[in-house]
């Protein structure tokens, strides 16, 4: 009993941390990886090679002024921004990050490093925490009492559920093919070879979900409910200090979560195709990887913000209805098709 | 078409001959004193007869003569895209009753030019459908640019009074429509780009209703030129259309040197040409990275921007200043260009274009792009002429005016360039005529720079041109002329002109009246983006808010030239 | 510790459902709505109907509510609205039908017994998913033509207006 909550304990801190610490890392990289893609130096003051810069950055958000606007929905304005970190911050506990299955502490066995205790619906855990997240934007837009906040909260609104639906059924295919709901089920399902990785055999149902998890996080070019040059800074126009903070690190915990998300279902997970590890050293090495993998999925993120332009609202109502809905539809009947002839293992 | 006799026999045929004066040749233009009763007639028949064909009203302006028994005047200036023939009209109107029709049911560019002249010279255009004050705000008492206009007098506008659509009052009212909302974008906005508001009426987040205010960056550029002296009047024109300054410069000397009868050497002229086009180059190179940037393409947008750098490093080398430059001088430019000008021009012409190409590889072909462009805020070449539009705008609608190519200064018809043309009227075809344009004038660049010729950089003539330093120094009548100059001003002989340039944003017009004195009496600038402007609240009719920032960074509207 | 957690969640839930009927700012009714769903999920959960739980978070709390919420946001009603006074008929409907229903759920109380703390369906999709297309098909099948109907009513009001 003992052992086992402080075994969960630890999980908590270490994988909470871990995440958190994604933060500062993501503004580093974003932001030295805008000037590279954008021909310039970034921030290179503050430590070697501007490393220290999100220290700095936080500093800054901490004594900047905290305005609330005199007409807001006080209740509401304060409740926005901890919704919104709130449920970023409790997405990732049903990810297992590595492998490990016959590793154990005190007794207490580690499963992969997931967090949560014996859940067997994960995926939908994540999903449904993961469509609380709007209620963080959309009541941010409200109770600014503001124009430009209320558009931007529309539209997200708006968007999250038209692209949960796609994202929800482009997780089905793989809960499908998988027959579990279990996330650990679907990354052992996906291991031994490359072409056992989800992305290979759905490869439709992969294109929906990262076009989904894009439009999920609210990044480029669908990053509508902010969209700077149009409404100004849409939902958070009238946040400031930490609790501006708190959606910019909501935002990239986001993204961390994302990533995670599409290694496990889409990539294998901390599997490495032909290498098989147990005990301690296969719980590292799977974390690693997993941890590799994840970093390339983040940068993607950083890449494709800076590439393209923003999509108009009604273009992104069409993309996700009338473009990634049947194609996620399709990739059902092609899992469907692909299992009833013994085509998937 | 045909000589100047038989137009003037063509339009007089129908009017009156009291009506219709034709003033004595000699000027730039070929002049008319209208009768204000025959004004909509003969406005109708300029535009409609197809021997005229007056598509184009370019400018309207008050000028004030106090001391003549009909005070006020005013002046309307018309071009033909197809005969390429110009006239000006001149309708003069007394003190007490300063009213003369409104031509806006005939051009429709006339909107905000009359507007202007009412608020700046009071005259009373009636008919006009919202005849209100346009760079002045709605508390301001008088009108600036009359000659008796005490310029000491401070207006203050007080919370409460600014000026508020009609429209936009009932909308707050009424609660029933709960999808229609009112919205300000601006006058702080990150996509205006300056001092701008569009009020928008939405249904949704479509808009229904728009209209602009503008003249918040308003300077009395008008009134303050006429307390300068010629050559003082320069650094305020830099800051017209401040991301090609060179250009309004240039434009306002060779209006001045019109008038003077004068023509700058050819070097400084070559220099002209090279620093304009290289402003032209650095003003669409803003104007596509910012317009990029609205549509959520930051990239590009920085490419852009290291290109300008390039740029602004030349033009620093040559004058010392980066944005204003303050270089030209009427009747030449103020230094000769450094000694190393050459390699600084040609490391321009290899790197911008790889910049461009950067730029194009990443843009043009996405998809994205082009949705957010194509078919937005389109508008056919009919109603850019009828809207007052020239540059860029208007050749995106494909209409092939290029004031280089069919009124050629500064020697422009010697060199080998193409006016490029888009056929969409939409925010992408206006893209890609300044990508084109960007290519076209590095062409100029390359040819101009090949053929400078060596020689002086200013007219020796001392009543136009400060004499050498160390002749002021050495000689008695340098020495003269310098104070003569410094302390009175050129003389400029009494007349009228309309000079006209081709800037980044289209015909750049200077409409100057000298009464010989040392100091200009009437200076009227006719910024292209001002006509083009007027166009903007009712393109976004139908589109949606991000095409209102999309439209608004493809028509390029800067505000200092906007406002003055 | 379970028993704790269903009272706590129980007590939330009923008292935000009737904070969702009571209080007058139509996004004050929505929110209560939704925390009230998020309660009854946890309900689930404590039953062992995991599955359930996460599917009532994903499609109320997580979909439904916020379009209720989207449309509340563009009535932008002021938020101390006066309430009209509810007519005769209203009033007497509202009553009779809140009787019948309190009755329903007096039957069921007394009527079904309920082991406590046994779930009555595991959790696992797998069984939900055999009962819904095995038993209970036909209500399956017409639930879906219920709500394909009401798709198209929609899409039908939504075209006249325009």
């Amino acid at each position: 009993m003992w052992a086992e909550l402080a075994v969960t304990t630890a999980k908590v801190v270490v994988v909470a941390l871990a995440m958190v610490t994604t933060v500062p890392i993501m503004v580093w990289v974003e932001r030295r990886g805008a000037a590279f893609i954008q021909d310039r130096l970034g921030p290179n003051r503050v430590g070697p090679l501007g490393l220290f810069q999100p220290v700095i950055d936080v500093v800054k958000l901490i004594f900047k002024e905290d305005v609330t606007p005199a007409a807001a929905n006080k209740g509401l304005y304060y409740l926005a921004p901890l919704i919104s970190l709130g449920v970023a911050m409790v997405t990732f506990i049903v990810i297992p990050f590595g492998a490990g299955h016959d590793v154990s502490l005190f007794g207490v066995p580690l499963r992969g490093l997931i967090v949560a205790p014996d859940l067997n619906v994960g995926v939908l855990y994540l999903l449904a925490i993961g469509s609380l997240s709007v209620y963080g934007i959309v009541l941010a837009g409200w109770s600014s009492n503001n124009k430009y906040s209320l558009l931007g909260g529309l539209r997200s609104s708006a968007q999250l559920i038209s692209y949960e639906l796609a994202m929800t059924l482009a997780v089905l295919g793989v809960l499908m093919a998988t027959g579990s709901l279990h996330l650990s089920d679907v990354v052992a399902r996906q291991s031994g070879a490359v072409w056992h990785w989800n992305a290979v055999t759905q490869v439709i149902g992969f294109a929906v979900f990262l076009v989904a998890a894009f439009a999920e996080t609210n990044r480029l070019p669908f990053d509508l409910a902010e969209a700077e040059t149009e409404l100004v800074a849409g939902y958070h126009v009238e946040y400031s200090s930490m609790k501006f903070a708190c959606f910019f690190m909501a935002e990239y915990l986001n993204m961390a979560t994302a990533s995670a998300l599409t290694v496990t279902l889409f990539f294998g997970g901390g599997t490495l195709p032909g290498v098989t590890l147990t005990g301690w050293l296969g719980l590292f090495v799977s974390t690693a990887v997993f941890v590799a993998k994840m970093c390339f999925f983040l940068w993607l993120f950083v890449w494709v913000r800076w590439s393209l332009p923003r999509f108009r609202y009604d273009q992104l109502m069409q993309l996700g209805w009338k473009g990634l809905l049947p194609l996620a539809t399709l990739n059902l009947v092609w899992v469907g098709i692909a299992m009833t002839m013994g085509w998937l293992r | 078409m045909g000589t100047r006799e038989q137009r003037l026999a063509a339009i007089r045929k129908s009017f009156p001959d009291e009506a219709l004066v034709a003033e004595v040749p000699g000027g730039d233009l070929q002049t008319f004193r209208v009768d204000r009763k025959v004004l909509v007639d003969l406005a109708r028949h300029l535009k409609d007869d197809p021997d005229l064909d007056f598509k184009l009203l370019l400018d309207v302006c008050g000028v004030d003569y106090p001391e003549r028994a009909e005070r006020f005047e005013s002046v309307y200036h018309l071009s033909s895209l197809t005969h390429g023939h110009r006239i000006r009209l001149k309708v003069p109107m007394p003190a007490d009753a300063p009213v003369v029709p409104s031509v806006y049911p005939v051009w429709r560019s006339a909107d905000w030019f009359e507007r202007e002249a009412f608020d700046l010279m009071g005259i009373l255009f009636s008919g006009h459908p919202n005849l209100k004050r346009i760079l002045c705000h709605p508390a301001f008492q008088g009108h600036a640019l009359r000659k008796d206009y005490d310029p000491g007098q401070r207006w203050l506008l007080r919370e409460g009074e600014q000026d508020e659509p009609v429209w936009a009052r009932a909308v707050q009212e009424d609660e029933d429509h709960f999808e229609t909302q009112v919205l300000n974008l601006g006058p702080s906005h990150p996509a205006s780009h300056g001092t701008l508001r569009t009020v928008v009426r939405l249904d949704g987040e479509v808009i229904t209703q728009a209209e602009t205010e503008i003249g918040y960056l308003h300077r009395c550029f008008e009134k303050m030129a006429e307390s300068h002296t010629w050559n003082q009047v320069i650094p305020y024109t830099d800051r017209l259309n401040y991301c090609s300054s060179m250009m309004n410069g240039v434009g306002y000397a060779l209006a001045v040197e019109k008038l003077l009868g004068v023509e700058a050497p050819p070097r400084a002229q070559s220099i002209r040409i090279i620093l304009s086009e290289l402003s032209r180059v650095m003003d669409h190179i803003v104007d596509i990275g910012a317009n990029l940037n609205d549509i959520g393409a930051m990239t590009p947008f920085l490419y852009m921007y290291e290109a300008r750098e390039e740029l602004y490093t030349v033009l620093e080398a040559c004058c010392g200043s980066r944005l204003t430059m303050s270089y030209v001088r009427v009747g030449g430019v103020s230094h000769d260009v450094p000694a190393d000008f050459g390699e600084g021009v040609r490391f321009i012409l290899k790197r911008v274009p790889q910049l461009v190409a950067d730029m194009e590889r990443l843009i043009t072909e996405n998809r994205i792009f082009r949705q957010r462009t194509e078919g937005v805020g389109k508008l056919s070449s009919e109603d850019a002429i009828d809207w007052g539009w020239t540059g860029p705008c208007l050749r995106a609608c494909g209409v092939p005016f290029d004031v280089r190519k069919s009124y050629p200064y500064m020697g422009y018809d010697q060199l080998d360039f193409k006016v490029p043309i888009a056929h969409g009227g939409d925010t992408f075809a206006r893209y890609l005529v300044r990508v084109e344009e960007i290519k076209q004038s590095l062409r100029i660049v390359e040819q101009a720079l090949e053929a400078m010729p060596p020689g002086p950089i200013i007219i020796s003539d001392h009543n136009v041109a400060l004499p050498a330093k160390e002749k002021v120094y050495t000689e008695m009548e340098s020495l003269i002329w310098h104070f003569k100059l410094v302390m009175e001003g050129m003389k400029v002989p009494a007349g009228e002109v309309y000079g006209f340039t081709e800037a980044a944003n289209g015909e750049l017009g200077y409409y100057i009246v000298s009464d010989g004195s040392g100091k200009p009496y009437r200076i009227k600038v006719r910024p292209p983006c001002f006509a083009i402007f007027q166009a903007y609240p009712h393109m976004l009719k139908g589109h949606m808010i991000p095409d209102a920032v999309a439209i608004l960074g493809s028509l390029n509207v800067i505000a200092g030239e906007l406002d003055r | 510790m379970e028993l704790v957690v269903f009272y706590v969640a129980a007590a939330v839930a009923v008292v935000s459902a009737l904070v969702a009927v009571s209080h007058r700012s139509p996004v004050v009714n929505v929110l209560s709505l939704v925390v009230t769903f998020f309660c009854v999920a946890v309900n689930y959960a404590l039953l062992g109907a995991s599955f359930l739980a996460a599917a009532q978070i994903l499609v109320y709390a997580g979909a439904i509510m916020v379009l209720f919420l989207f449309v509340v946001m563009l009535l932008n009603a002021p938020s101390e609205q006066p309430t009209p006074e509810p007519r005769p008929v209203q009033r007497v409907a509202g009553l009779a039908l809140a009787a019948i229903t309190g009755a329903g759920a007096l039957f069921l109380l007394l009527a079904v017994r309920v082991t406590p703390g046994v779930a009555p369906i595991d959790g696992n999709a797998v069984a939900l998913g055999r009962l819904l297309v095995g038993p209970y098909l036909f209500a399956f099948e017409l639930i879906s033509v219920l709500l394909l109907a009401a798709l198209v009513g929609a899409l039908v009001l939504v075209k006249r207006k325009h």
